[in-house]
């Protein structure tokens, strides 16, 4: 059903990496989505501005692909409503618990060759690829 | 307010390019974690092409020193790897593989007003908050400082 689409995934990624560079050479933020999202939840954060425009930015761009005809994201999801719970806890959860995600790790951090989001981004791969090994082979369970 | 626009602009730019590498489709992201099945290497290349760019992006900024908007660039400063960072990697990678979303493409798809969608976002803003208020509790210290 998926096929490798790597020029897609080089222009996107190329964007994505524009952004983060935008940020930091601009605002001196680094990109890191749950950095961004997290700090503004934050009951006393004094700096919600530039998190609040960032993600309306976010939620901006399959509206304004929408008005170019794309349809607005639908993505498949688990039927359990308990797996997508303990999903979302442990995402939420775990990237605070680590200091970043994809993002901020994943990104910004191997981009800065930072040894702690280097780690921390090959244990998240590989606890996902391990997850998705056992849910969709059931290897090891 | 330059700052806040700037900032809605790398948003949009951030939330396009997760749209069009492939990130906002759970699909395709557990295909690219599904290296015992049928593996699409998509991501490598999303993952390759912003770490290109943003590392040419930062050594400009590094160059430049202050930021053009901010009165200093908050670059992170920890260098150690701790049992939180591993800790909590792990616990993110296993709830990203469970359903394929991670933080931006999750809020992206917020736009689509899907119930699964919304009801996994609500999940992750209570598992950082719990976190938060958990670590907090753990140690004092930090709450004295943030009161």
């Amino acid at each position: 059903m998926h096929h490798l689409t790597p020029l897609s995934g080089i222009v996107g990624g190329a964007l994505i990496g524009l952004a983060a560079s935008m940020l930091m050479l601009l605002t001196g933020r680094i990109a890191g989505i749950s950095g961004i999202f997290g700090g503004l939840l934050q009951p006393g954060a004094g700096d919600r501005g530039w998190r609040i425009a960032f993600v309306v930015g976010l939620l901006a761009a399959p509206l304004l692909a929408s008005l170019s005809g794309t349809p607005l994201p639908a993505p498949a999801m688990p039927a359990s409503l308990i797996v997508i719970v303990i999903a979302g806890l442990l995402v939420g959860f775990g990237s605070r618990m680590g200091g970043g995600c994809t993002s901020g790790h994943g990104v910004c951090g191997i981009a800065r060759l930072s040894a702690r989001s280097i780690v921390a981004t090959a244990i998240f791969m590989a606890a996902a690829i391990a997850t998705v090994a056992v849910v969709r082979h059931g290897i090891g369970g | 307010m330059p700052l806040v626009f700037v900032s809605f602009a790398c948003g949009l730019v951030f939330g396009i390019g997760l749209l069009i590498s492939g990130m906002t489709d759970t699909g395709k992201v557990l295909g690219f974690l599904d290296i015992f099945g049928a593996w699409d290497a998509t991501l490598a290349f999303v993952m390759a092409g912003a770490v290109a760019v943003t590392g040419l992006g930062f050594a400009l900024a590094r160059r430049r020193g202050t930021p053009v908007l901010a009165a200093e660039s908050l670059w992170p400063t920890r260098r150690d790897v701790d049992a939180p960072l591993v800790m909590g990697a792990t616990l993110f990678g296993i709830g990203w593989g469970l359903v394929g979303l991670c933080p931006g493409p999750a809020l992206v798809n917020l736009a689509g007003l899907g119930l699964p969608v919304i009801v996994f976002v609500v999940a992750m803003a209570v598992g950082m908050l719990g976190y938060d208020a958990w670590s907090a509790r753990r140690s004092p210290m930090r709450q004295i400082e943030k009161a």
